[in-house]
């Protein structure tokens, strides 16, 4: 299994996921070698053994670099502006490009790569060198595995060059797509090429949500019978329950999560606009951070409401626990979520919540309330109901305790490892 | 008749904020980092307040009264001396005994509650002017508000305070083709007289002084002369108006601004043209050539010279309203507790922070900013206020509950509105023994 983070160490959602599913898998009696750019070694390995790359240098290729290169040549990524050129000069140019990449290859990728294992500018580097370095573990390992399993974009590369030269069958699993991370007229084409190739190098696809399976059939051209949805789940073993003493009376309404476009920060201020006219007995909190937290903060101002309305800022993991005793009602107006696990958290800890339609999550939840995204008139309604009519806030506290703690992992590896069987000839 | 020199100094720190988490509101009710504020005030104090007014009392001593200077100091930073730096109180107060110097009045906690309300204007207007009698013993007679901050209204309030004198900026968009070189009087006070900052040279001395790119370094007692010479040639008075910090905190003593200072008024003084005046004196010595009109408010900030340094986009604004909206619920508490974080919240330093006209005056406003951004300037801010807003409601419903039932509302809430102020008012300035 490829992937590019594991817990502590996480800066999203995959890590969690990775680190839930790998539990569940081992549960369901498959064993998990889990690659990742960059292990600390804090990681919790009862379940998987786990592969630094950093560790593996690149010199045990077998075959010869050419042989190699020319297998996964897909890997490199072109940056560099093609002028207009003669048939005759572009040849030339093509070999010579040749040429200069088997001897970086040579002297780069012949020794150990420190990666970082952030999202930092030189991703793309990263995500390169990655799939050299995952490919060479691959090999290295070719008799102790069945099926490759690779983890969003990021590692849709390792996935593919490790089956190139192994041969098995491969599944990458996706997370997110680019149409989750931008608006549709600017996504990353980069990214968005890597999203594509690896699903159609894929055997099977296996996506997050009903939601996210739509996307890759109808958007990356992905044949339907290829695409399965598996939800995720959430683990909450081992979490203590926090008791946090209130320094407000009023009821709190909470979002939680990074403050971009896709998450819809600014309906959620709306709607606060639109509660905060009814009654005053309320607080909104923004937690998190991102590139529209500033322009968060100015439509705030603007509507008048700053006394009413918090910025906590970015919050680390025992904060967002304290975040979600504090709330009383629990908000996640994204746009575009293919899943989506804070609401679960959010549920786990008895807080009504409101999701929007548009995400995956939507599709596994009865006790949430559900409103389009764009709907602030609705979502207004719904805090207001929340805030106000207790009954209405006790069933969906009530309800979605014992909903989300249905959700295990277990259930949601034995589809996974249905559909390794699938693969596996 | 002699030309003038006012020169006027101003002294103010602010407190600022500790870093306030949504969290700690309605948890924790102390707003202050006591570490900062007491490291920034000891340093300045090491390094402006106690050399310059050394510095001072020695030029005052030797040129036997012809050597005069102005002051106006905060009451927030007034408070911070008698916490952390009580000498530097002691030496304020030999140059006080000199009789050289004037203290001017202002907001005492260097607020812009002249442009939110005149009650709260004139609460702390008196409170200042209290503070400065218990002090040094002086009871101040000229007017200067917060960052030379003046309009037409502003002027009549002042001058409706007894005063007769008050200093402002002399703006380039008020003045059009005017001199600041003379006395004016105000438009809706004509019995108010104003002293114009004469920018340019003010800010030779507080902004380019140690500047080494400036075609002008090094700045000479000489040069500036002949530069004051050429600018007052038609007119009656310069007025050099800067921060106090100009003197070893924003110019450092290496530049040898103290050097400058120190040779300054001998230089002026031997060459005879001018002398040296304060405020009191020059409105005295000059008549007023003129009415300014100003029917917006004018600063002595930014390239602008208007109040949008602090309150110029929507966050400064909301948090503008919603800190005097609580006027009138504060006016029916005695709470001196609360009449004093009410006061400190309302220092315009905090607003400066929230900023966001980072190209034309981005320097400036980061040499004088806590923060990273305006935007966490902006939350820690209304985090500590949102506190505040529940201690305010509490303490009313409190004492709604008290009153309530013996007698009306409404008389009860009137009755002790008026008194409310005095108490508070007085029981900061002789909470320590210097005031005796």
């Amino acid at each position: 299994m490829f992937g590019w983070e594991f817990p502590p160490y996480i800066s999203g959602g995959l890590g969690t996921a990775c680190y839930g599913m790998t539990k569940g898998l081992a549960a369901n009696g498959v064993e998990v070698l889990f690659v990742m750019p960059s292990a600390s070694g804090d990681e919790d390995q009862s379940a998987v053994s786990i592969i630094n790359a950093s560790d593996v240098p690149v010199d045990t290729v077998s075959t010869s670099v050419e042989d190699f290169l020319d297998k996964v040549r897909f890997v490199h990524i072109h940056s560099n502006m093609m002028p207009y050129v003669d048939p005759q000069a572009f040849s030339d140019m093509v070999e010579e490009e040749r040429r200069r990449q088997v001897k970086s290859f040579t002297v780069n990728y012949g020794q150990k790569y420190k990666f970082s294992g952030k999202y930092g500018s030189n991703l793309m580097e990263e995500v390169a060198r990655y799939a050299m370095v995952g490919a060479t573990i691959a090999l290295q390992h070719k008799d102790e595995f069945d099926v490759i399993h690779a983890h969003d974009w990021l590692t849709y590369l390792a996935g593919a060059a490790a089956k190139e030269l192994t041969g098995k069958p491969l599944v990458v699993h996706v997370h997110a797509t680019s149409f989750d991370r931008s608006s549709d007229d600017k996504i990353d084409t980069r990214v968005y090429d890597i999203e594509r190739k690896g699903m159609e190098a894929a055997d099977r696809v296996i996506a997050v949500s009903e939601l996210t399976r739509n996307i890759v059939i109808n958007r990356y051209g992905i044949p339907p019978g290829k695409v399965v949805a598996v939800h995720n789940a959430v683990d909450f073993s081992g979490r203590e329950d926090l008791r946090v003493e209130r320094g407000v009376r009023d009821k709190v309404v909470t979002f939680l999560g990074r403050v971009t476009f896709q998450k819809g920060p600014e309906y959620f201020i709306e709607a606060a606009a639109k509660v905060l006219k009814r009654c005053g007995n309320v607080r909104f909190v923004m937690a998190g951070s991102g590139d529209m937290l500033n322009r968060c903060i100015r439509h705030v101002a603007r509507l008048g409401i700053s006394d009413r309305f918090h910025f906590t800022g970015f919050l680390r993991g025992a904060e967002v626990q304290k975040m979600f005793a504090l709330s009383d009602v629990y908000i996640m107006p994204s746009v575009s979520e293919p899943f989506g696990i804070s609401p679960l958290e959010a549920m786990q800890t008895n807080v009504p919540t409101i999701i929007s339609k548009q995400s995956g999550v939507a599709e596994v939840l009865k006790y949430a309330i559900k409103v389009d995204f764009w709907d602030v008139d609705a979502m207004a309604d719904a805090i207001y109901g929340l805030l106000n009519y207790s009954a209405m806030a006790d069933m969906a506290a009530r309800c979605g305790y014992d909903e989300v703690n249905a959700l295990k992992w277990n259930n949601a590896a034995y589809k996974i490892k249905k559909v390794y069987e699938s693969v596996i000839k | 008749m002699k030309k003038s020199i006012c020169l006027y100094f101003q002294v103010h720190q602010p407190n600022r904020l500790r870093l306030y988490r949504f969290f700690d509101i309605g948890k924790d009710s102390h707003y202050y980092d006591d570490f900062a504020n007491r490291t920034i005030l000891r340093r300045v104090s090491q390094r402006c307040y106690l050399p310059a007014n050394a510095l001072l009392l020695e030029l005052i001593n030797r040129y036997k009264g012809q050597f005069k200077v102005t002051f106006s100091i905060s009451g927030s930073v007034l408070e911070q001396f008698d916490r952390y730096a009580p000498e530097v109180i002691e030496s304020f107060r030999k140059l006080a005994d000199t009789g050289c110097v004037e203290f001017l009045c202002e907001t005492y906690y260097h607020s812009l509650a002249s442009l939110a309300s005149p009650a709260e204007f004139i609460h702390q207007v008196e409170k200042h002017k209290t503070a400065v009698k218990n002090y040094f013993g002086v009871t101040p007679k000229s007017f200067r508000n917060t960052e030379l901050i003046y309009s037409d209204s502003i002027g009549a309030m002042v001058y409706d305070m007894g005063f007769k004198t008050m200093l402002t900026e002399g703006a380039k968009h008020v003045l059009g083709w005017r001199s600041p070189n003379y006395l004016y009087s105000g438009a809706q006070a004509p019995g108010l007289k104003l002293l114009l900052k004469n920018s340019s040279l003010s800010d030779d001395i507080a902004f380019r002084f140690s500047d080494k790119s400036w075609p002008d370094w090094p700045l000479t007692g000489e040069k500036y002369l002949s530069w004051i010479k050429a600018s007052a040639k038609d007119g009656e008075i310069v007025n050099l108006f800067m921060d106090y910090e100009t003197f070893g905190e924003h110019q450092k003593a290496q530049s040898g601004i103290f050097d400058f200072m120190r040779y300054l008024p001998e230089v002026i003084l031997k060459d005879g043209e001018f002398e040296f005046v304060t405020p009191a004196q020059a409105a005295k010595k000059h008549s007023p050539v003129g009415e300014l009109d100003v029917p917006d408010a004018i600063s002595w900030a930014d390239e602008e010279r208007d109040v949008t340094a602090w309150l110029g986009n929507e966050l400064q604004n909301d948090a503008f309203n919603k800190l005097y909206g609580l006027t009138e619920k504060l006016s029916i508490l005695n709470d001196p507790v609360l009449w004093s974080d009410f006061g400190h919240l309302q220092e315009s330093d905090h607003f400066y922070y929230m900023c966001t006209k980072f190209f034309s005056d981005g320097a400036v406003h980061k040499y004088f900013n806590p923060y990273d951004t305006p935007y966490e300037a902006f939350i820690n801010y209304m985090n500590v206020l949102s506190d505040f807003i529940i201690r305010v409601d509490d303490a009313i419903s409190f004492s709604d509950a008290n009153f309530a039932a013996p007698k009306t509302r409404k008389t009860v809430k009137k009755a002790p509105a008026r008194t409310a102020r005095k108490p508070a008012a007085a029981k900061k300035t002789v909470k320590t023994k210097t005031d005796k």
